[in-house]
């Protein structure tokens, strides 16, 4: 009789053992730096933003100045959060029901032949580099974008969210928010077209065998099944919004001093994004104080990011477990 | 099941009649969601088409020449017509490489640890959290970490090795994340059969289960380079361009195409707008082919069951 740890050791000799010991360890060794360095990313930006921040007269979280060039050092982020956060909701408003549109059209509306190329040629606009999508939107589309903003600055003017403002041509948080949403589409309709695609063939078949029509079909039982996964393509798409950068760093024109005297709600306002606002300004870390402004500002795009794709995860993570 | 209590009556007073047609009204909603979904296929494929057509066509006439393949911009101003973008091709494929360098294996191991070691252990879906995370990573925070690293802490120069060190941070998530879809095609029955045969784990791994999915890995490999090498936030902190020939990755600056692309954008000239149209044609042109390659292989060799 042999037990089965005898077995093992005429099969696997010592030196395999070893050999198996060691390709684990390196994959734990590889997964270890993965976590390590999502860790050192934030101790780095967190220690690198510290000093910076205690010298800070100025609160940090509602200030709208940025002077860090001589003393007293005063910055706050009011500005850059209200800015990011206005383009990339833009974003998401417009690419959310395109992307699911999209979506739909690949996975339940498209001949089977046309759908394959289809989705590839949506991946394709995932695949265009960011910088170029900006030379394009500030080159070539701007001026054919400068009627609608003026339209909507005439009916909805009175709002003051398409107030008319100083800004000239397209280099508005609009403009931006609308590129953006371009940018984030395929990421929005892929995720999208991936759940619509897992709907219970026999949910289908039922409301089919309803009578439903194939829009009906589609709104009660690919929607309902897929809003999990909707909501967290949309988080997904936020996130890469939120910390897009030099696209919108050449599309919005950052303000005057002048024009930044009073705080303007429009969406047809310039501004800077808190990813623009550190490249603009790329150039000038030259001293540990100045660094860490920007640093912090990148700090809480970190920060704001982190919980954005957390929030994503989390939902899909849930509707898995409820799945199955 | 209830379904046995119910008269054939019922059921038919359930369905509709087949004899009278769908109400206009719900035709009439069913045929407009169908023109709605084509049409937002046809409004996403408008941007692409613009994009591809308009650097085609401002961007053509300067690729074209030789001299853009074979020259850099060394002593061109914005009034000299010519050089080329020699200089910031093979900045950005030098960067590319030793990106590509060192996420691949880092990546590769990771992947196999989450799919053959770490399935439904704890440590393994700290890492796949942390995978999301990463995957989240704006590249303009990855520039500033390096930055923080090797500049302010290690107190080094921005030179282009330390561009690389960025990249890999929005690489190495792309290239894991694909390498571990392709290790989850791979039939268990294949890790099976080679256990049943004395082969131990690692000798698996390496010999059945990688070259199975060797095809999936290099597309994924080859999307990831197409990403890294648009990047251009990372680069405004830590690669500034140079207009001349580098290849050295610690020292001094090194062009690339998108910082070529942004060096010369703010300028209203036709000759400096002429080289950023060229230099994003030749970008796009290398992205969509490492694109185009990455689905052709994984189309053409996809794992078989």
């Amino acid at each position: 009789m042999t037990t089965e740890t005898e077995v093992a050791q005429v099969l696997r000799p010592a030196n395999h053992r070893r050999q198996d010991q060691v390709f684990k360890a390196l994959a734990i060794g590889a997964s270890s730096v993965i976590v390590a360095l999502v860790v050192l990313v934030a101790v780095f930006l967190v220690t690198q933003a510290y000093p910076a921040l205690r010298q800070n007269t100025a609160n940090f979280f509602t200030s709208r100045i940025f002077s860090i060039d001589t003393p007293p050092i005063m910055f706050g982020i009011a500005d850059l959060l209200w800015a990011t956060i206005v383009t990339s909701v833009i974003a998401v408003v417009i690419a959310v029901p395109l992307g699911v549109s999209i979506a739909l059209f690949l996975s339940h509306y498209a001949p089977e032949r046309l759908a394959r190329p289809a989705a590839q040629l949506v991946a394709l606009l995932a695949a265009v580099p960011s910088i170029i999508y900006g030379l394009w939107a500030s080159q070539l589309v701007a001026p054919y974008y400068l009627p609608v903003q003026d339209f909507l600055e005439k009916v909805l003017g009175w709002i003051p969210l398409f107030s008319a403002t100083n800004t000239s041509g397209g280099a508005t948080l609009m403009f931006a928010g609308i590129v953006l949403a371009v940018m984030i589409l395929p990421i929005i309709t892929s995720l999208s077209r991936e759940v619509f695609a897992q709907t219970p063939t026999f949910h289908e078949e039922a409301a089919l065998a309803l009578g439903a029509t194939r829009w009906e079909m589609i709104r009660t039982a690919v929607l309902p099944f897929g809003k999990p996964g909707v909501i967290s393509a949309a988080m997904l798409g936020l996130g890469r919004a939120l910390g897009e950068t030099i696209a919108v760093t050449i599309i919005i024109s950052s303000l005057s001093d002048q024009n930044r005297q009073s705080f303007s709600l429009s969406f047809f306002n310039g501004g800077e994004t808190f990813a623009s606002r550190i490249a603009n300004n790329a150039a000038e870390f030259d001293t540990p104080t100045k660094a860490g402004a920007y640093i912090s500002a990148g700090l809480v795009l970190f920060v704001l990011t982190f919980v954005v794709n957390a929030i994503a995860r989390v939902v899909i993570e849930r509707r898995r477990a409820f799945s199955e | 099941m209830s379904a046995a209590t119910h008269t054939p009556d019922l059921v038919e007073q359930a369905l509709p009649d087949p004899e009278t047609p769908q109400s206009t009204g719900r035709r009439v909603k069913d045929r407009t969601a169908t023109v709605a979904v084509w049409a937002a296929f046809v409004i996403a494929m408008i941007p692409l088409v613009w994009i591809i057509v308009a650097l085609l066509v401002k961007g053509g006439s300067v690729v074209v020449s030789a001299s853009w393949w074979t020259n850099s911009q060394r002593g061109m101003t914005t009034l000299t017509a010519g050089g080329g973008a020699y200089h910031a091709i093979i900045g950005t494929l030098l960067q590319a490489v030793v990106t590509a360098v060192i996420s691949v294996p880092l990546a590769i191991m990771t992947a196999i640890y989450l799919i053959e070691y770490g399935r439904s252990t704890r440590f393994g879906r700290i890492v796949s959290f942390m995978l999301d995370i990463l995957t989240g990573v704006p590249s303009i925070v990855a520039g500033l970490f390096i930055y923080a690293l090797w500049v302010t802490t290690f107190g080094l120069q921005r030179v282009p090795f330390a561009v690389c060190l960025a990249l890999v941070l929005l690489m190495v998530p792309v290239v894991t994340r694909s390498t571990e879809e392709m290790l989850k095609l791979v039939p268990n029955e294949l890790r099976e059969a080679s256990y049943a045969l004395g082969v131990s784990k690692w000798r698996t791994i390496t010999s059945i289960v990688l070259p199975t999915a060797f095809s999936g890995i290099i597309t994924g490999i080859l999307l990831g380079l197409a990403r890294v090498m648009g990047e251009t936030a990372p680069l405004l902190i830590l690669g500034p361009y140079s207009q001349s020939i580098a290849t050295n990755l610690f020292s001094g600056f090194m062009g690339t195409l998108p910082t070529m692309i942004n060096a010369e954008r703010n300028e209203v000239a036709a000759i400096p707008l002429d080289r950023v149209w060229g230099a994003a044609l030749t970008l796009i042109i290398l992205v969509l082919l490492l694109n185009l390659a990455g689905r052709l292989i994984a189309r053409y060799s996809a794992v078989r069951k």
